[in-house]
């Protein structure tokens, strides 16, 4: 645990968030670690694709080392939030950000890309292992940033967290088109989880999964929840309700509400989120 | 059994055997060809036909070693200045274009992949040829390079296309940058079916005569260097075809026969090496 930290704190951009993750790697017990830092901040947010306006003026928090959830029925934005949150946005052509987006304190747009997407790691809706062997596959990320020290251990201590590890350490050198479509996901995660990166999006990552599978993931999102901060896109609410801290609502672009998951599913504040949650539409 | 129904089931059972029966024809014309070739030239092949030079006219016996290596050579020339070029431009094509450019430069691809080989070959010999004043195998490898640049860089664009793009995002996800996830992710994935079309588009210039005729020349012995006249299997094949001798009508057919081994060899060597390796399947 504690050497899982220090690359977070040598990426950290600011004391408060360094300081933080020390109190929450000395702590292993405590049920909220960091609980009133935030690791990133997005403010006033403006998306376009073209000319279409996909997001209205979001302004929303992600806490440390806790599970942000976002739902809201399909168009409404929910995605596109979440990829801008590592530029993800910047690999299509015509799109434009107004906004301010920050990881610790630093504006993102100013961070370089490539480092961005080190510290802010993406699980994508369908598992999407490269065509190489398992252990290729962790090791990808470790490989093109010019990882020092022994890769076998970096990929070995990936694969324990992504509770993969026993499933396939015999057959690490095997395609990683071999493993069914949950081993693959959280192979995937595994992959993401090898950079050490200080915050995980993941986007619908069960939406192509069956139950049990489904049920693995979300027991895994809990077991990273004191080294990682989670965000999550999901269709599904009552996986938004089992795993998140907090829940934001977007619909048409717009953030219509963002509390605690607690709060928003039992006494919701706006009465289209109170339509959502409830079925009426979506 | 209503009338139209009879009508409708016929009119099915005739194209049904129409499209059966081209199908086999094509299969036919390849094993005819072949067939024809084992037939014909089987028989002249011998060890000797791989070691010894051509024997002077009016003696029978001798060889070809000299047609087998020079092709070789001009091969790996092609190769050398052909796959480079076609490899990267179809890169960029796929990859890196914008709009006007990759069209631009796909036509001309296309518009170069339809210019005659004896075209290509005066082009070389304008190039190559007439500045050095004599034919050489470098002339002739540069004429086929030329010949192997659009088949390669279509082929190599299209399998690059194919790559799934969520290959892509996740290599970027990872901190990759462009050229990295391109060189790291995207080219292995698509590496079979490169491969392919690079060996396709080198089969198809191992069998050239044209092009070679004004430029790698021809040479009854071994070529002496790259920048020499050298002989090969198509040109020597064309020469004997055309000469006056039965024994030389043989020979050509033995020449035929090896050249088809020499393609379906490498085929056949480099298709086995790529099956160890993993590619990617559609999900």
């Amino acid at each position: 645990m504690m050497e899982s930290f220090f690359p977070l704190m040598a990426n950290s951009g600011t004391a408060a968030a360094s300081s933080s993750a020390k109190i929450a790697a000395h702590t292993p017990a405590m049920t909220t670690p960091g609980a009133n830092t935030l690791r990133m901040k997005v403010t006033k947010l403006n998306f376009y694709y073209g000319k279409n306006h996909a997001l209205h003026n979001v302004s929303m928090d992600v806490a440390t080392n806790r599970v942000t959830a976002m739902i809201g029925p399909s168009g409404c934005g929910k995605s596109t939030l979440l990829r801008t949150l590592n530029r993800m946005h910047e690999t299509l052509r015509h799109t434009r950000l107004e906004g301010e987006i920050t990881l610790d304190g630093v504006n993102i747009l100013t961070l370089d890309v490539t480092k961005l997407r080190r510290m802010v790691g993406m699980v994508f809706q369908k598992p999407n292992p490269f065509p190489k062997s398992i252990y290729e596959n962790v090791a990808y990320g470790l490989r093109i940033n010019g990882h020092k020290g022994r890769l076998d251990d970096a990929v070995e201590k990936s694969l324990q967290r992504a509770a993969l590890w026993d499933e396939v350490k015999d057959k690490l050198h095997k395609s990683a088109y071999a493993l069914s479509g949950g081993q693959q996901q959280r192979l995937c995660i595994a992959r993401a989880l090898a950079v050490d990166p200080e915050v995980l999006l993941l986007d619908e990552p069960c939406s192509a999964l069956d139950p049990v599978n489904t049920a693995k993931i979300e027991e895994l999102l809990f077991e990273l929840k004191p080294t990682c901060t989670l965000v999550i896109v999901t269709h599904n609410m009552q996986q938004a309700a089992r795993v998140s801290d907090s829940t934001a609502f977007l619909l048409n672009g717009e953030l219509i509400e963002f509390s605690a998951t607690g709060t928003m599913f039992t006494t919701p504040s706006d009465p289209r989120t109170e339509a959502y949650i409830t079925g009426r539409f979506g | 059994m209503s009338a139209r129904l009879i009508w409708r089931k016929s009119l099915n059972a005739f194209m049904l055997s129409l499209t059966g029966l081209c199908a086999l024809l094509t299969v036919l014309a390849l094993f005819f060809i072949l067939g024809y070739l084992v037939w014909n030239g089987g028989k002249d092949i011998s060890w000797s036909f791989f070691t010894h030079l051509p024997a002077p006219v009016g003696e029978t016996g001798g060889g070809m070693a000299n047609a087998i290596v020079g092709t070789m050579k001009l091969l790996l020339l092609a190769a050398l200045f052909g796959v480079p070029i076609g490899l990267l431009g179809g890169v960029y094509l796929a990859e890196f274009g914008g709009r006007t450019t990759p069209f631009l430069v796909r036509y001309t691809a296309d518009l170069l992949n339809g210019v005659p080989s004896i075209v290509i070959g005066i082009f070389a010999y304008a190039l190559v040829v007439m500045p050095m004043h004599h034919f050489s195998t470098l002339a002739g490898g540069f004429a086929l390079g030329i010949m192997v640049i659009p088949t390669v860089l279509r082929n190599t664009e299209s399998f690059l296309r194919d790559v799934p793009s969520a290959l892509r995002e996740g290599a970027f996800a990872l901190g990759a940058n462009k050229w990295r996830m391109v060189a790291t992710v995207v080219l292995p994935a698509a590496s079979r079916g490169i491969l392919t079309g690079v060996l396709l588009a080198l089969a198809r210039v191992a069998g050239e005569t044209a092009p070679l005729l004004f430029t790698a020349f021809g040479n009854r012995y071994w070529s002496p260097g790259w920048m020499q006249p050298t002989s090969s299997l198509p040109v020597v094949i064309y020469t004997y075809a055309t000469g006056p001798y039965e024994d030389w009508h043989q020979q050509a057919w033995a020449a035929g026969l090896v050249l088809l081994g020499l393609v379906l060899l490498t085929n056949i060597t480099v298709r086995a090496f790529l099956s160890r390796g993993s590619s990617y399947e559609r999900m």
